[in-house]
């Protein structure tokens, strides 16, 4: 696996100046905005991937907090399943179909409540105990720097377009930047609290964040904002051209996201194995056992590998 | 003609915001190691 990870960061670099060339060369501009609309190809793939990241932490920190049982990790496997088929069937019944949102298309949502479950059961598979609060404290991260670029870029673009930084009020940007809010807060919490409960609080706190996640993406469907309306799924009529280039600038990006996770959640294992040599050494060291030849080395030597 | 010094921006503030968080990745890597480093020669 480390073998893979200098090849994969060499593609991931092709991918994002290939993304690059295509959002500042390629992609046609745009009649109304001019040459300035191309942020979008960095903003709108920064909160894509931000809104995944959120969502990982989130099944990450459910199945951290389920799992503290057998029997409740078995009801909630049994309620993801519950939830996975409802939302797979429900839109596709004539009354909650019409209820759909403009441009909100049935199979859409039913797929998306597929990818729920599947990766639900996904990540049940591979992460187990401690590894699952790794992988939240990971996204978590990783997400907020995504959120933040989503932040900045927003009213960069916003300034020319709208002639404003910022609309108060608008619930789009508002709740994002109550997203990052939730999330800055929750990595407070990790880093400066040395309660024995600080991951079970955190991961608490991320199940209640999450739910800021689908009031963020819908809102621009169920409230009046200044928000732009969706490209994607919300009956946009974004050129093709552009919405090739949006995919594959996505595409780069979740590559890097995926790296950078990757090293987060190296960089996580190692601290949690220098801290338990550490807690380790100074458990031994009263009693003078600690030494070149004592069992401090085993961990050490397990987490330099 | 101007609103391209905002694409600019938005460009530049992206790879700023994740060369930043890149480097203190590296950082704390780094701080890390010393300190395993310092663990394992017992004292």
């Amino acid at each position: 696996m480390k073998r893979a990870f200098p090849i994969l960061a060499v593609l991931t670099a092709l991918l994002l100046v290939y993304a690059f060339y295509q959002a500042l060369w390629v992609a046609p501009t745009d009649a109304l905005q001019g040459e300035v609309y191309r942020i979008i190809y960095y903003h709108v793939p920064s909160a894509w991937t931000a809104f995944l990241l959120f969502f990982i932490n989130f099944i990450a920190s459910v199945q951290y907090l389920a799992n503290a049982r057998p029997s409740t990790a078995r009801a909630a496997r049994w309620i993801v399943i519950a939830i996975g088929i409802i939302g797979f069937v429900a839109p596709f019944i004539p009354q909650v179909k019409q209820q759909l949102p403009t441009g909100m298309y049935p199979s859409s949502v039913a797929t998306t409540f597929l990818i729920i479950t599947g990766l639900y059961f996904v990540i049940g598979k591979y992460f187990v105990d401690q590894d699952l609060d790794v992988l939240a404290v990971t996204t978590a991260e990783v997400g907020v720097v995504f959120c933040s670029i989503v932040l900045v870029t927003g009213p960069i673009w916003a300034r020319p377009v709208w002639g404003i930084w910022w609309a108060p009020g608008d619930i789009r940007l508002t709740s994002t930047l109550v997203l990052w809010l939730i999330y800055v807060s929750y990595l407070v919490l990790r880093r400066f609290s040395d309660s024995a409960q600080t991951q079970k609080l955190a991961a608490v706190l991320a199940v209640f964040g999450a739910l800021d996640v689908p009031l963020v993406y819908f809102s621009i469907w169920f409230f009046r904002t200044q928000h732009p309306q969706p490209v994607i799924g919300g009956g946009g009529s974004m050129d093709p051209r552009m919405l090739h280039v949006l995919l594959i600038s996505w595409m780069a990006f979740l590559c890097f996201a995926f790296l950078v996770c990757w090293s987060r959640y190296r960089l996580e294992n190692l601290r949690r194995k220098v801290e338990e040599a550490e807690a380790l050494e100074s458990l031994l060291e009263p009693a003078g056992l600690a030494g070149p030849s004592s069992a401090v080395k085993t961990p050490l030597s397990r987490g330099s590998k | 003609m101007n609103s391209i010094k905002f694409l600019y921006a938005a460009y530049i503030a992206t790879w700023l915001i994740h060369g930043l968080y890149i480097g203190s990745l590296v950082r704390r890597y780094g701080r890390l190691r010393q300190q395993m480093k310092d663990l394992g020669r017992g004292k």
